[in-house]
């Protein structure tokens, strides 16, 4: 076996490794990265924000709710999926409800999510995709389904006295297919679809 | 058509990975048999102070290994508890010591178990020079005990295995730097942010605020994918818009993590001369996987519950962009490496979809596992397998032209025993101990019934097999999971490696009996239809009451 000196010896050349890599890959390593991306892809490294009238109102990427002060829906806008971050789209608190599927909390929130969203919307509850009623993992999902945006047409449009057809024709132009045709499924951004709306007229 | 884009995604992945696993299994091949240094690695050994040019026995090798990782841990817990004082520290205090402690450890074993919220608790510096670092060199450290087992089928007679400081350094500088790099870009070009903004306040269009945060979160996700790390910059992980932007970034990260393990076999074939037995492990690992992936998408597409059913489909705690099948491929992946990162919420996914995620880590993740880690734990299965087979037809086992005698079908044996023992054994303590059950109960557990109960097998089984993923709703911030988990992970990562050290040692020694008629070749399909078998029986038999009080009673209930 070895003896002490070796051991000792052992040590010491881990503690030297382990600096020289500190100083390598965790402030190197960042360094080069962070000014490759500030260069080089600005948009993406600060987060694609999202500007109107040139003030930042949001990221392209992070979902926000339209709602009032006290968590009710806005019926002018168009409606992001629940959130379990924070008091609904923290982005500085992200998280999943992580109810599981017996969860009494959870179904007794999914009934009641349903009948709000068809007595709000008018629709039948069986009309409501399940992407309405459930919370997403990250708890700042920036996108809901066409058939949610599609569902949510006919209120936005009355409360805003738009026609319907418009307000349709907006949300089929915003639709996102699949990236490829096939990766993913398509989607609707939330925030994009209802800066578009705001700029709507007739 | 969502099944049929489902499986061209899946197709995809199987296209990209076929074509990259020889290059790259030839590639670290090379890496890990060349004679020269480059001009770098000259200048690093002598700053450290080692001869690149001496060989290790598997005793010393392991000595280095250990005390490594001592120091390793050492660093991050100190740059945790000084916190305060560092810059970029976003306001957070110092970190508490039990929860140091946990995370220390958590990234030094290649786990990346996270029993914090990164949102509130980590400021950047520890991020990067504590994590990020650790996200490196643990998974190097990983790839040079493989090598080291396949040095010792491959070499004849010999006292050695390799010097540990040349081959993390090699898999540092040569191998999981430059993919970082390449992989940090990309994953920019997607939208990841890489930046030392902190928290922007914005006025939304409806007149609210939202703190949107900052970060260099590129830099880390690239490498925790690549590593097979798995923890997120961010509470969620990669569901987090920031580090997971869209469908392709998901498919990105995908391959990332499964890129090294599933191309390691390639560099086993090459490294023992005979390409045809990295395939046949190839071919173990795919088929689990397949198996695998098939029954967890089943399982959610065809939504099981209470919950689901009345919401119409299994979307609780899923992303729109990634939908149910890009989330059970990434959840497959994760949980059949020992990555742990997820991009929904494990928790959530239905009963038995839960227990696919669960089961996959209970087979000892080595389909395709963990960097490293998964090649060497499914050659200690090999070891096994031969050994049953021997057994059937009365003759003496042997693997790749070594015997397999009693030391070492005594070391395969007692490394299989080592992560059940501990993932079983942390789970009865959480109930057994009357103050801890009380306080699980009440502090931890946040499904009651028999979700609770999977809730902790999912923690102590992700711990001991170096996982990091995790049925989040646990409250694990607790003075008992951050010590009991800890200790399950510092067990769970090093026991294994010192008996796979010494099983490298041990073969190494031997001189190569030549095949006969009699030798079982490892490379035919029944070989590898053996090899299955033995994994998932050894597993089955091991948790499967387990399974049935936790997910399969609630699933079937």
């Amino acid at each position: 076996m070895s003896s002490p000196r070796t051991a000792v010896r052992q040590y010491w050349v881990a503690v030297r490794a382990m600096l020289i890599f500190t100083a390598v890959l965790g402030i190197g390593y960042t360094a080069a990265i962070t000014g490759i991306g500030q260069l080089v892809l600005p948009v993406q490294s600060n987060g694609s924000t999202v500007k109107v009238d040139n003030q930042v109102v949001g990221s392209n990427l992070i979902g926000q709710s339209f709602t009032d002060k006290k968590g009710k829906a806005l019926p002018q806008w168009f409606q992001s999926r629940p959130s379990a971050a924070g008091t609904g789209y923290d982005a500085s608190a992200s998280s999943g409800s992580n109810y599981g599927p017996e969860n009494k909390d959870l179904i007794a929130a999914i009934k009641e999510r349903k009948a709000a969203i068809a007595k709000l919307d008018g629709v039948s509850p069986a009309r409501i995709p399940a992407d309405a009623v459930t919370a997403s993992g990250s708890g700042l999902d920036p996108d809901i389904s066409p058939t949610y945006a599609l569902e949510q047409v006919n209120r936005v449009a009355t409360t805003r006295g738009l026609s319907e057809a418009s307000v349709r024709s907006l949300v089929d132009a915003q639709i996102q297919a699949p990236e490829l045709g096939y990766l993913g499924q398509s989607t609707v951004n939330v925030l994009d679809l209802n800066i578009a709306l705001a700029n709507l007229k007739g | 058509m969502t099944v049929l884009f489902g499986i061209l995604q899946i197709l995809t992945l199987v296209v990209i990975l076929a074509l990259i696993h020889r290059p790259l299994g030839d590639y670290m091949a090379r890496v890990y048999t060349s004679g020269k240094n480059l001009k770098v690695e000259r200048m690093f050994y002598r700053l450290i102070g080692v001869d690149s040019a001496s060989e290790q026995s598997w005793r010393s090798y392991l000595r280095s290994v250990l005390v490594f990782s001592l120091v390793g841990v050492l660093f991050v817990y100190a740059i945790q508890r000084a916190q305060a004082v560092l810059p970029y520290s976003l306001g957070f205090p110092a970190i508490p010591q039990g929860l140091s402690f946990n995370t220390a450890v958590s990234f030094v074993t290649n786990t990346d178990w996270q029993s914090y919220s990164p949102d509130v608790t980590m400021g950047y510096t520890v991020q990067l020079a504590g994590l990020v670092v650790q996200n490196f060199v643990s998974a190097a450290v990983g790839i040079a005990v493989a090598i080291t087992l396949v040095r010792g089928f491959a070499r004849r007679n010999s006292g050695t295995i390799g010097n540990f400081w040349v081959d993390l350094t090699r898999g540092v500088l040569r191998l999981l730097l430059p993919g970082a790099i390449i992989a940090s870009i990309v994953l920019i070009i997607g939208g990841v942010i890489q930046n030392f903004n902190g928290f922007t306040d914005v006025t939304t269009i409806t007149g609210a605020t939202q703190h949107l945060p900052g970060g260099p979160v590129a830099s880390q996700e690239a490498i925790k994918e690549f590593g097979t790390n798995g923890g997120g910059f961010f509470n969620v992980n990669s569901a987090h818009p920031f580090e997971n932007p869209t469908a392709w970034t998901n498919l990105f990260e995908i391959v990332l993590m499964l890129a090294i393990p599933f191309s390691l076999p390639r560099t086993f074939g090459r490294m023992v001369g005979d390409s045809r037995q990295g395939r046949a492990i190839l071919a173990v690992m795919a088929s689990i996987f397949a198996v695998s992936l098939t029954a967890l998408t089943l399982f959610e597409a065809l939504g099981g519950g209470t919950a689901t059913s009345l919401a119409g489909a299994a979307m609780e705690g899923k992303e729109d962009r990634f939908g149910i099948w890009g989330s059970t491929l990434f959840a497959t992946s994760t949980t059949l490496t020992s990555t742990g990162a997820v991009n929904s919420m494990h928790d959530s996914f239905t009963s038995l979809g839960g227990m696919m995620t669960l089961l996959n880590m209970m087979l000892g993740e080595i389909a395709p596992g963990g960097t490293g880690s998964g090649l060497y734990g499914m050659l200690i299965l090999a070891v096994i397998t031969v050994f049953i087979a021997g057994l059937l037809v009365g003759r003496t086992p042997e693997y790749l032209g070594k015997k397999i005698g009693p030391r070492e079908i005594k070391l395969a044996s007692i490394y299989i025993l080592i992560t059940p023992t501990l993932a079983l054994a942390g789970t009865a303590l959480s109930f057994a101990i009357p103050a801890v059950r009380a306080d699980v109960e009440k502090t931890s557990i946040w499904n009651p019934g028999l979700h609770g109960l999977s809730e902790v097998l999912y923690a102590f089984t992700s711990a001991a097999n170096n996982n990091g993923s995790a049925f989040a709703g646990l409250t694990a911030n607790t003075p008992w999971f951050n010590t009991a988990l800890g200790v399950v992970m510092v067990f769970g990562r090093f026991l294994p490696i010192v008996f796979v050290l010494a099983l490298a040692g041990s073969l190494a020694r031997q001189e190569k009996i030549p095949a006969t008629t009699g030798t079982l070749p490892t490379y035919r399909p029944q070989f590898v239809g053996l090899l299955i078998g033995v994994a998932v029986i050894v597993t089955a038999l091991t948790y499967f009451p387990v399974l049935a009080l936790g997910p399969l009673a609630e699933g079937l209930h």
